[in-house]
């Protein structure tokens, strides 16, 4: 809402010491926030003065252009009070004209400075000024400004006859204050600010109702609770906006159309009621107001034919629909340039609907915004005869004596209050009196002591409940006065043991080399291509968004490799290379079929409400990803690097997992989109948890990042369920270990994990450890096999091992490994 | 010389002579002081005070004199060979000390080279400022709640008093699921998890819950369609505004530094009421709106002295009834920051895409705690 301060101080008697940034700033602590303040007029400095027109000789230019050659009296203004010689080039004027002059040494909006030049041929001293030129907005004369015969002598200053100067506060206003979309309403708060006089433009004597007015007959009082007509004949649609009219409904945001419009759009931003013009020759018998039917058709002002929904309230005459009540006016009885009888209809209706038919057409107005929000039912009459007072004043005509009132304003709905509740809710000291004086100041009637009957002015149909009573008090009081002081918690628990480990997991991948990144959770259907999805993944089912921000990421998430991709391609592409990422993010994937209630607010869910919500959702399990590309260690001066590979990634999960106290065990996987063959699936138990290795050579291709990119994405939360919250001291023998190292000759199939196990196993309880220390294949190994070589170590708790029990344990691994895998002993 | 024939010829006494020790002496002594290092001290060591040189036979004849004659002798040879073995020491005690620094001196290194093998790893400053802001009130006693991103319509709006027909409704831009009956939006605030928290803990409450919120706001240097809020919520008996502006001095204090206030502006949400917008006072200038330079506005806040912080108030006993609170014995707060506006402001960051992007130079900048 932009509201010039001239029209504020209209209503409000401001000190005359109060500047408009105090203005601001007290309107903004009372909640109507300072968005901008516009200074208009400002950029303009120098003479400005009117002038009259003596000659004006056309002169054709080679270039096709007729300009003007005049002279034109400024009387003393100039200095010498001869005629200045000015050059113009438009045509709407003629001589004995009275114009608007900016003489040399003015400056015009955009910096433009003006002096003496040499143009066509003449010396040009000044500009002959067009409405657009100084600011003042497209007039719809695209010319200059021709004044009015009357308008004053040449010389005179003409700033303040254009209205040039004004200062404007463009407000921020929240939904719960509609009012304040109306210098009624922000005079109001003013008022309240600098409690200062007030006086209502709403409040006014209005001819009484009655049955000589136009036909109306409303079928839906509960839509249209009130509507009000009147005519004025004899209108002429030629006669001109005045220019302080035009000017403030310019200044308010809105473009001056025509007086008719204009007219109505100023009444609206004065009182906040939106009106509607007819023009009454085009209608077509009675006004009836009711509920559209399904399908039935309206062209509305913006030359949109719109298909009405039976919900939408609808303005008919006997040719049908002939608005969209309340929202925007339809075209059949659109006023014109030839309209000479207006009806002015100034109707309340319902805000429910008002919104909702908004929405369903997807139609935003200045009328539907106030409607929708609620405006004040009492004052139809007075905005009307507001209406019909202006447009007689300035088109001419009369207005008829018929006024036709259907409905009354509803009664506004009583809240009581205890008057402590202010304080109690506030933590302010706030005496009873000043909670009364405070609520009978916003326009409250307020009856009792202790315990308060307060009935809401009719401009606040927000104000329903009690603590938005307190609201009102607490903004008068001020909320600058709210003291500060810390809530007395009781003794918490601190983080839980799964928020301290999920921090855990960030910290040891941080440790560990990783960069985390966070990535948007949207994908489209390509991004499983990219990754190579077989049809029936389930990653592929996700849940689609109705309203995506780009139609090629309408998906939710399940699973986060894209994200990562990529970041990791981004950060290539801008010349980061050797890099590990990792981000821990929850994916979501979807339920079928299944609905979330829209459960009542006056009550706590039952359980099993709660519990059918809840299974509704998606489930929603925290993933983690990482990738990795170019060295994992560097190369520098000391040597080459090491290039991250599929084990790279395979680590650091198992590095995760021995954070949070628990081992994954790895097993060779086979999933997109991984390498076929290095593609690590990870356990914990029996549970996979997701895979690690390298990516596919295709998929590598398909997502712009380097061959062998290596990556991993486990289920998090399954981990997280998993791990171990309180570790057990550990116990170890002090006693001295033996070594025996084995190598074993076995096919290439069998995976080292299992022998590896199986040594454990057969090692028995005096093995402490087992661990690959080299792989070999070559010549002297049979083709299809390769050597294992493990070291085993040997420790007893309570004595030193013979060299008898380490071999027999030694042989007894050996054997189990031969027997299990077929390996052989080299 | 012949070794001595100590059985037959015990009279042979002339090399025990005070001239023939002292000259062994001085011999021994130069040739000590001759030697150049450690090997050459070695030799030196065998030639001049081994068992078989001059002093070490002159020592083993001393036995063979007569007893007065003895006594000199020993006296002499003891004192002599005393002075040798000191003189030894001393240069084993110097040409040690060469050498090792002569060792060292080989062993140098250019210590300005390199050594950058493992890139650096860092965590992502909105996930620290999360846990950052979540230690703050739970160093307070405050916990940590969560919900779910996706999240279901009546949570994030209806039991939030902010009912179908709400106009409030199209002011947080809603990105809906399919199908539209199943009634499931992403959540465009964390205000659901106060619901949530509500209908699944009895008061007194007091949590706060830093997460991830959606909105179909075009992404650019100020909007984001994802981005983070840090909800607060307190339920308790005798809760007043004042507990929140408590909470909320604290926390930005916590956050910006000492002598950092909140400032309340009325404003509208439909889950509070009485609502407050909160206004920090500018860390920079301290509120005065003026660049250092005393000249120009302050870059921060852009000349206003205050930044936009979040929203906040009281909460509405409808919200309460909804989510089965008795209204008339418990009241409530509840605020909503934004985490990465927070980020922005405390670190200067200009452009919110910087979050999102994933360049690894913005995460590493900030390290792994912030
Ligand atoms: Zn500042």
């Amino acid at each position: 809402m932009k509201a010039p301060v001239s029209w504020i101080r209209e209503y409000v008697d401001l000190p005359a010491a109060a500047t408009t940034d105090e203005l601001a700033a007290r309107l903004t602590a009372l909640g109507l926030k300072l968005e901008a303040l516009e200074r208009p007029g400002a950029d303009i400095t120098g003479p400005l003065v009117i002038g009259r027109v003596l000659t004006m000789d056309p002169e054709p230019q080679k270039n096709g252009k007729t300009i003007n050659w005049c002279t034109v009296d400024v009387a003393d203004a100039n200095g010498t009070g001869e005629p200045q010689g000015i050059v113009c080039g438009a045509h709407n004027f003629a001589p004995g004209d009275l114009v608007v002059v900016v003489l040399p040494g003015g400056v015009l909006p955009g910096g433009f400075e003006i002096s003496e030049r040499k143009t066509y041929g003449h010396l040009s001293a000044g500009m002959i000024c067009s409405s657009a030129e100084l600011g003042l907005g497209d007039d719809g004369a695209h010319g200059i400004i021709v004044l009015p015969p009357d308008a004053g002598k040449p010389g005179d200053e003409v700033r303040e006859l254009l209205h040039l100067d004004d200062e404007v506060i463009e407000f921020e206003i929240n939904p719960d204050r509609a009012y304040a979309l109306s210098l009624r309403g922000v005079a109001r708060e003013a008022a309240l600010a600098f409690e200062a006089p007030y006086a209502d433009p709403a409040l006014r004597e209005t001819p009484a109702p009655n049955d000589q007015g136009y036909p109306v007959v409303v079928d839906d009082p509960a839509g249209c609770p009130v509507f009000v007509a009147r005519t004025v004949s004899g209108f002429d649609p030629a006669a001109p906006t005045p220019r302080w009219m035009a000017r403030r409904i310019q200044l308010a945001g809105m473009r001056p159309i025509s007086l008719a419009v204009d007219v109505t759009n100023y009444v609206m931003l004065e009182l906040g009621h939106p009106i509607h013009g007819y023009d009454a020759d085009k209608l077509a018998g009675p006004i009836r107001v009711r509920r559209a039917t399904e399908g039935e058709r309206l062209t509305t002002l913006d030359g949109a034919e719109r298909t009405l929904a039976s919900e939408d309230l609808v303005v008919t005459d006997d040719t049908g629909p002939i608005g969209l009540g309340g929202v925007m006016g339809g075209s059949t009885t659109e006023m014109s340039e030839t309209t000479t009888r207006i009806l002015v209809e100034v109707a309340s209706w319902n805000p429910t609907s008002m919104f909702r038919t908004g929405k369903r057409h997807k139609l935003t107005s200045e009328a539907g915004k106030r409607n929708e929000r609620g405006v004040d039912p009492t004052i139809p009459e007075a905005a009307a005869d507001r209406v019909v007072e202006l447009l007689v004043a300035h088109g001419g005509g009369t207005a008829e004596p018929g006024v036709t009132k259907i409905g009354v304003a509803p009664e506004q709905p009583t809240v009581t209050m205890e008057a402590g509740l202010p304080a109690r809710i506030t933590g302010m000291e706030i005496p009873a009196e000043t909670v009364v004086d405070n609520l009978l100041a916003v326009g409250c009637e307020v009856t009792g002591t202790d315990r308060l009957t307060v009935v809401p002015p009719p401009w606040r149909p927000d104000i329903t409940d009690p603590f938005d009573l307190v609201e009102e008090v607490a903004r008068i009081v001020g909320y600058d006065n709210v003291p500060s002081v810390l809530p007395p918690a009781p003794a918490g628990r601190g983080l839980t043991q799964e928020q301290l480990f999920r921090r855990r997991v960030g910290r040891t991948l941080a440790g560990a080399g990783f960069v985390e990144v966070l990535t948007f959770p949207f994908l489209g259907e390509t991004a499983f291509d990219t990754l190579g999805l077989p049809a029936d993944d389930a990653r592929r089912t996700a849940l689609r968004l109705a309203n995506p921000l780009s139609a090629e990421a309408p998906l939710m998430a399940t699973t986060l490799l894209p994200g990562a991709l990529e970041a990791l391609a981004r950060n290539l592409g801008r010349g980061n290379g050797d890099l590990a990422l990792f981000e821990a993010a929850t994916v979501t994937l979807p339920r079928v079929g299944a609905v979330a209630p829209i459960l009542p607010v006056d009550r706590r869910p039952t359980p099993s409400e709660w519990d059918e919500l809840n299974e509704a959702l998606p489930d929603q399990p925290l993933h983690l990803a990482l990738a990795l590309t170019g060295d994992r260690d560097t190369a520098g001066w000391w040597g080459p690097g090491r290039k991250a590979e599929w084990a790279d990634a395979v680590e650091a999960v198992r590095e995760v997992a021995a954070a949070l106290g628990i081992e994954v065990t790895v097993r060779a996987g086979d999933q997109a989109p991984w390498h076929p063959g290095r593609c690590a699936e990870l356990f914990l138990g029996d549970l996979s948890i997701g895979y690690a290795g390298e990516l596919h050579p295709r998929v590598c291709k398909a997502a712009g990042v380097p061959e062998r990119t290596a990556v991993a994405e486990v289920n998090l939360s399954t981990l997280l369920a998993h791990a171990v919250a309180v570790v057990p001291g550990p116990e170890f023998s002090t006693f001295p270990v033996a070594k025996e190292d084995v190598a074993l000759l076995l096919p290439v199939e069998v995976p080292a994990e299992d022998v590896a196990q199986t040594l454990r196993e057969g090692a028995g309880a005096l093995c402490e450890s087992v661990r690959l220390f080299d792989i070999y294949t070559g010549e002297q190994v049979q083709a299809g096999h390769r050597s294992l070589a493990f070291a085993l170590r040997f420790r007893a708790p309570d004595r030193t091992l013979t060299e008898a029990e380490t071999g027999e344990a030694r042989g007894a691994a050996v054997a189990l490994a031969a027997e299990r895998h077929g390996a052989v002993q080299r | 010389m012949s070794a001595p024939n100590n059985s037959f010829d015990p009279v042979q006494v002339t090399p025990l002579g005070e001239e023939q020790v002292f000259a062994m002496r001085d011999a021994a002594l130069q040739a000590i002081e001759a030697a150049a290092d450690l090997d050459a001290l070695k030799q030196v060591r065998t030639e001049h005070a081994g068992d078989r040189s001059p002093l070490g036979l002159a020592n083993r004849e001393i036995g063979a004199l007569p007893p007065q004659a003895k006594k000199d002798a020993g006296m002499r040879v003891g004192q002599v060979r005393g002075a040798v073995n000191q003189a030894l020491a001393a240069r084993q005690e110097v040409l040690e000390a060469e050498a090792e620094e002569r060792m060292l001196l080989t062993e140098t290194v250019d210590v300005t080279v390199p050594w950058d093998r493992s890139p650096r790893g860092a965590r992502h400053p909105i996930t620290m400022m999360s846990e950052r802001i979540a230690d703050i009130f739970v160093a307070m006693g405050w916990e940590v709640a969560e919900g779910p991103l996706v999240e279901a319509e009546w949570l994030n709006f209806d039991a939030l008093n902010l009912g179908a027909d709400h106009p409030a409704r199209t002011m947080q831009d809603t990105f809906w699921t399919e199908p539209a009956e199943n009634n499931v939006v992403l959540r465009t605030h964390t205000s659901p998890v106060q619901a949530r928290t509500m209908l699944t803990r009895t008061p007194p409450i007091y949590v706060v819950c830093p997460g991830r919120v959606f909105r179909t706001d075009e992404y650019d240097a100020t909007h984001s369609p994802m981005f983070h809020q840090v909800e607060g919520l307190v339920v308790d008996e005798g809760i007043t505004m004042a507990h929140l502006k408590g909470s909320l001095d604290h926390f930005a204090q916590a956050v910006f530094g000492e002598g950092i206030t909140t400032r309340f502006r009325p404003s509208y949400f439909p889950f509070t009421e009485p609502s407050a917008e909160v206004d920090l006072i500018c860390f920079v200038c301290r509120g005065s709106g003026l660049a250092e330079s005393g000249e120009s506005a302050c870059r921060t806040c852009r000349g206003e002295g205050w930044i936009e912080w979040g929203g906040c108030g009281v909460v509405n006993p409808r919200v309460l009834t909804a989510c089965g609170v008795d209204p008339e014995r418990y009241t409530g707060f509840a605020f909503g920051m934004g985490i990465d506006r927070t980020l922005m402001f405390r670190h200067g960051v200009g452009d919110l895409r910087s979050f999102f992007e994933g360049d690894v130079r913005f995460s590493r900048a900030f390290g792994t705690e912030i």
